[in-house]
């Protein structure tokens, strides 16, 4: 395990952290690029279809050639746009993203990961940035279908992001740190916390579909009823930022739920970031399949769910592991 | 704040505009602005002769030309007091039920999108690609299908045809079981549609609706059962009506209307005859007798029907479809005042609209 704070700070490991960092991007963008592939390829299989077999052996390059077409495409800018703020609203969405993904202990021997005290803190402050990039994004667009996709995202994301941070504390208190890899160490030699911390998981699990923005929480984007919502006027590269976003942010979700709920590398027989993998894997599979099967919810609904069932229960959870801690310790 | 909801709106059903006021995302105000399919078809009519006008049925409602093609061709018949060859009448009726099925499955799927469900969208071509496919085999057409003709149809059903609808009915059947799991009990799809788009039948029968817009209210009104045409008396089968009037009912009741039109189509093919004329006799020249001739059917949307005037001539003097579309459509405004812009796609989807028929 690498301890980045107990090093010095000196040129080198400047240099290695960069590497680290730059290396985490590349595999973000691998696991991205086949998420997105394996997203068309498994609603099609649910759908009857066949989904991408064209470009590349089976498809696999589909979604690099989407991502070619993307990027070659002409950046517009809405003439009544709020020029700066249209422009810089993708990267301020991406880059929380991304940075989340500095404390998801991706296994035992973390190298590029930092090994931070206050992981999920940390995890929860950054993700909740992102609303800004998209609150901007439909705000700075000057189109009324954006601004209200904008605004609905910006009311969701803060609604659910309360009761997602109540269903981790449950964890925390259990755990007794909030450094993500003793959270999973923790684990390990014990349950995993989807067995304690059940009802804890299920407002987790729904909670970060909702924080996602994906099937029955996809409001802002909505497209039956707001076209497409916050990024409707973005086009090529911007667009593809936005959507960049959305899987990175999958894949950080689906590593936290791994590593508070399903004891995150740890696992018999096979590697510590096989085991990552495989519980990454199918968190984000089982996104994919709530999305072939439900239909949206009405927004009204959606706040209210969160604030008078998601909240209590919440709550609830909390005050019975507390109680449970103190008794049994 | 106004918003444009259309005409290039992806849940507007074809080219809809709805100008809505909103505060928030509260609707205070709606005005449909319709037009933008507008080609005129009553007035080409006054130029063409009665057969010649067939082909532009096909495009009024386009989920459900046959049952278009019908209607015209019906109400020629009955103003020129024709008589039409018995297999003739059974393969009208078979193709016209099969072709309201498919327009139901459209139905079920559009409106499960509408909603933010993709995977039924999908669902329901595999069924409607197997009627489609029928007709392409009796009629040479998969959407515009110019099948009947004044005094009959204009092909007989190739060699296994029959067979192949029959087999069809129990595959449809299971289908229709399929959705009723899939979708009619699903939680989330229940909180978006129960009690919204809510009227009674004093205030469906004031605007003029028909169809399944008027039966959800509970009111039992079907032109097959009311006023029998072509030989639906011969027949059995259910006119299924709603409790609540509201978006539920009316997607629920073409679930239930499918089933019924399987049955229909099952006893026709029973009851057809092996073989016969299907064109009866028609003089060359077509003219309807003068004076004001109206016969409307139950088409897939409600009551599909041609007014027709005639100066005795080949071409009609002056032409009226009364379409049920067009008709269903004026409520919209008075049902969305009030109501949130989610529900403006949830309650417009359930009105089921086809704006080639609003437009004509």
């Amino acid at each position: 395990m690498w301890n980045w704070q107990g090093q010095p700070l000196t040129g080198l490991h400047i240099l290695a952290m960069l590497i680290g960092g730059v290396i985490i991007l590349l595999m973000t963008l691998g696991v991205v690029t086949y998420t997105i592939l394996w997203q068309r390829k498994i609603i099609g299989w649910m759908q009857g279809r066949i989904g991408p077999n064209r470009v590349g052996p089976l498809g696999l390059l589909q979604t690099t050639a989407d991502v070619l077409k993307l990027l070659i495409k002409e950046d517009v800018v809405p003439a009544m746009a709020d020029r700066p703020l249209f422009l810089i609203a993708p990267i301020i969405a991406f880059v929380p993203a991304f940075m989340t993904l500095a404390v998801i202990p991706f296994s035992a021997h973390h190298v590029f990961t930092a090994n931070l005290g206050i992981g999920v803190l940390y995890y929860l402050a950054l993700s909740a940035i992102t609303i800004h990039g998209v609150m901007l994004g439909g705000w700075a667009s000057n189109n009324k279908y954006a601004l209200i996709g904008g605004m609905r995202s910006a009311a969701q994301m803060l609604s659910y992001e309360i009761p997602l941070g109540m269903s981790i504390v449950g964890v925390v208190l259990m755990a007794g740190t909030m450094n993500l890899n003793d959270i999973v160490t923790a684990q390990a030699h014990g349950w995993w916390y989807i067995i304690p911390q059940f009802l804890g998981f299920c407002i987790f699990a729904v909670a970060s579909t909702a924080e996602l923005n994906r099937t029955p929480f996809d409001l802002p984007e909505a497209e039956s009823e707001l076209v497409a919502g916050y990024h409707v006027e973005y086009t090529g590269f911007r667009f593809a930022f936005f959507m960049l976003t959305e899987y990175v942010y999958l894949f950080a979700m689906a590593g936290l739920c791994a590593t508070l709920f399903f004891g995150g590398w740890s696992g018999p027989f096979l590697p510590g970031w096989l085991w990552y993998a495989i519980k990454v894997f199918l968190f984000i599979t089982i996104q994919f399949w709530i999305q072939a099967t439900m239909p949206r919810m009405r927004v009204d609904q959606l706040m209210t769910f969160s604030w008078k069932v998601l909240m209590p229960l919440a709550l609830a959870n909390l005050v019975i592991t507390a109680v449970l801690k103190a008794l049994v310790g | 704040m106004l918003l444009n909801v259309g005409p290039q709106h992806p849940s507007t059903h074809g080219v809809f505009r709805l100008v809505v006021k909103i505060s928030g995302e509260t609707i205070l105000d709606a005005d449909p602005v319709i037009g933008y399919l507008h080609r005129g078809t009553e007035k080409l009519a006054e130029g063409l002769q009665y057969t010649q006008i067939i082909p532009y049925t096909d495009r009024l409602d386009y989920l459900a030309a046959m049952l278009n093609n019908y209607a015209l061709c019906h109400t020629v018949e009955e103003a020129m007091g024709l008589e039409i060859p018995e297999r003739a009448e059974y393969l009208r009726i078979i193709v016209m039920e099969l072709n309201r099925i498919a327009s139901h499955l459209l139905f079920v799927g559009a409106y499960l999108l509408d909603l933010g469900a993709m995977s039924p969208f999908l669902y329901v071509f595999q069924e409607r690609e197997r009627i489609v496919q029928m007709f392409n085999e009796i009629c040479g057409a998969r959407l515009t299908y110019n099948y009947m003709r004044v005094g009959g149809v204009k092909w007989d059903a190739p060699q296994g045809w029959l067979e192949e609808v029959r087999a069809f009915i129990p595959f449809m059947r299971e289908r229709l079981k399929m959705y009723d799991e899939l979708i009619s009990g699903n939680e989330i799809f229940l909180n978006r549609v129960r009690g919204i788009g809510k009227f009674d039948t004093e205030t469906a029968l004031a605007w003029g609706m028909s169809g399944i817009n008027l039966r959800s209210t509970g009111f039992e009104w079907d032109l097959r059962k009311k006023k029998p045409y072509s030989i639906y008396d011969r027949f059995e089968f259910d006119v299924p009506v709603g409790q609540n009037g509201d978006c539920f009912d009316r997607y629920y009741l073409h679930l239930l209307e499918m089933e019924q039109s399987l049955r229909i189509v099952e006893q026709a093919l029973d009851q057809i005859p092996s073989s016969g004329p299907v064109l009866g006799k028609v003089p060359k020249l077509i003219r309807v007798p003068a004076g004001e001739h109206y016969a409307g059917i139950e088409g897939a949307r409600g009551e599909l029907g041609f007014y027709i005037v005639s100066d005795g001539k080949d071409k009609p003097y002056r032409m009226k479809i009364r379409k049920p579309s067009f008709v269903n459509l004026q409520i919209l405004p008075d049902l969305l005042r009030g109501q949130n812009i989610a529900n403006l796609i949830a309650i417009l989807g359930a009105v089921d609209i086809v704006l080639g028929e609003v437009d004509a």
